[in-house]
């Protein structure tokens, strides 16, 4: 009832000639989709236009060389065990020259059929040698194809100028100790 | 007054009759597929259109091409024929579909002295062969022992026999002002006589009722080809496809095929009965006899046919599904009543000569 309090009654609009007629109703209709006939495209014409990604975008997980073209992986196997599908196998193996860093990683494989683009591979790495690249065409004519090597992962991932220069320090000592590079050179 | 065949051009005339009959049937027996598949591209590049996309682009120029892709995927997949069908109806089905189709092509005028058959009987005759495409939707969805397919196939046998009612009285008008049967006689008519001296008589045109019946025509041939907002026999989101659910390679391509033919049949049809066919303000007598006249006619009909095809595709885009008693209630309580008033109407007219083919 209208005079509940809170309560409004809405009175049903009756319906008029042209509302019980119809065809007023589907020409306005039809005016409506033939105006989009002409209006402009939402279509990209994907493999020639893309998109710009987002500086977040998590696309296939990529190892980075540092700007001095080393290897910063040290194969610590943090992301090999974060890695929630376990996509990632690394095989560890003694860095030669030996610096701080002892260990390098003779194989680093992730298998992108098991990868699920989280990240955590990323946030893990003590080192930011592991980055989600913006790389997103995964695809392959096998499953062996699908498991991305050690230099596949080094051609995504490229080199990343690193704003921190974490062992520029260690670098210059040595350095001036005449040991040569802290690291050994990519190994790619 | 003349000399040659009313349905041969002059130019051709050294050729014999029965000769220039076969070279009509083997250019209309060409029309079905290639326009089948310029149909089916239009569908999908409009629908496209409509929805602010763009749409198949990549296959030839402008994707003119992707039919023939489409055609070669269904060439080349399994024909599966599920185990619990009835086999030799689920075979037949396809064919019985796509036969009235293809044969009411014979039976279209596309200019004056170009059509297959000349029937003084045309219009019944088309009519009769149209409806038997019933045969191969309601056959297909029985004999595919699925009960979507059967669903679909009872929903269509209804749903066409109910509107075969309105569209036959809504071109009964027209054969009554134009006093004729014959497809070519009719559009004649429309063609020589003048509204106010001036405007030529396309049906549509000549008194509101010829209007109501257009307007009625074109509803019940949406619904007699199973076209939205009436597909109830298809209706994707409740029976899944419908009478062609267990179809598949070139079994449902015939399906296809049968509903796109009879949707151009339909279109001509309404080209023909109230649009004034190859008509086109005095345009169609142009280098009258020759064979250019013949093509400029051809050419008007075409265009005039391939606007209400856009329509069909333009109303699918725009319209949702009705229900199926609004459909019925549609058919039976507001059309039927309606046509029968306009046909009163029209033979009123008739009758006292206000308008009309005179007596």
């Amino acid at each position: 009832m209208s005079d509940r309090p809170g309560y409004r009654t809405v009175e049903r609009p009756a319906l008029t000639l042209a509302d019980r007629l119809v065809f007023p109703a589907i020409l306005k209709g039809m005016a409506i989709t033939a105006s989009h006939i002409f209006e402009k495209k939402v279509t990209m014409q994907y493999p020639e236009e893309k998109w710009t990604l987002p500086e977040y975008y998590r696309g296939v997980p990529s190892l980075v060389m540092d700007d001095e073209n080393r290897e910063k992986c040290v194969a610590c196997s943090l992301c090999e065990f974060v890695c929630p599908p376990r996509a990632i196998t690394i095989v560890p193996e003694e860095r030669p020259g030996g610096g701080r860093e002892e260990k390098q990683p003779a194989v680093f494989d992730i298998d992108m059929l098991r990868c699920i683009f989280c990240g955590y591979c990323e946030e893990v790495c003590p080192e930011e040698a592991i980055f989600m690249s913006k790389e997103y065409e995964v695809v392959g004519r096998s499953r062996e194809e699908m498991v991305f090597h050690k230099d596949r992962l080094y051609e995504i991932g490229g080199v990343r100028k690193d704003p921190h220069r974490k062992w520029k320090n260690a670098d210059d000592e040595a350095r001036a100790q005449g040991r040569g590079h802290g690291h050994g050179p990519a190994q790619v | 007054m003349t000399t040659w065949p009313s349905w041969q051009p002059e130019v051709l005339s050294f050729l014999p009759a029965w000769l220039w009959k076969v070279i009509c049937i083997f250019l209309v027996l060409q029309m079905p597929p290639i326009l089948v598949s310029l149909l089916v591209w239009a569908e999908r590049r409009v629908s496209a259109w409509i929805q602010d996309r763009v749409g198949p682009n990549r296959v030839g120029p402008f994707g003119l091409l992707q039919s023939v892709a489409d055609l070669v995927k269904f060439v080349f997949k399994e024909d599966v024929v599920p185990g619990q069908v009835n086999r030799v109806l689920y075979s037949v089905a396809p064919a019985l579909a796509m036969v009235p189709g293809l044969v009411t092509f014979s039976l279209l005028p596309f200019a004056e002295r170009f059509m297959v058959s000349d029937l003084d009987s045309g219009l019944l005759m088309l009519f009769a062969i149209s409806s038997l495409a019933v045969y191969g939707i309601q056959i297909g969805g029985w004999a595919s022992n699925s009960k979507y397919a059967l669903i679909g196939g009872v929903r269509a046998s209804a749903q066409i026999i109910s509107y075969e009612l309105t569209l036959g009285l809504a071109a009964a008008v027209v054969v009554l002002f134009t006093g004729s049967l014959n497809l070519a006689e009719m559009v004649r008519w429309q063609s020589e006589t003048r509204i106010l001296g001036l405007l030529p008589a396309w049906t549509i045109f000549v008194f509101p009722g010829g209007t109501v019946a257009f307007v009625i025509f074109i509803t019940s041939a949406f619904a007699e080809t199973n076209r939205l907002p009436f597909d109830m026999p298809e209706a994707e989101s409740e029976l899944a496809a419908g009478y062609h659910v267990e179809y598949s390679s070139m079994k449902f391509a015939l399906f296809f095929l049968g509903e796109y033919a009879a949707m151009i049949v339909m279109s001509g049809l309404m080209t023909t009965l109230f649009l004034g066919g190859w008509s086109l303000f005095g345009l169609e007598r142009v280098m009258e006899g020759t064979i250019w006249q013949t093509l400029i006619q051809t050419g008007i009909w075409w265009a005039k046919t391939l606007f209400f095809l856009f329509v069909f595709i333009w109303i699918r885009w725009t319209l949702p599904r009705f229900r199926y008693d609004q459909l019925m209630r549609l058919g039976w309580k507001v059309f039927l009543p309606l046509s029968l008033a306009n046909l009163l109407v029209a033979a009123w007219m008739r009758t006292w000569g206000m308008w009309g083919a005179s007596a």
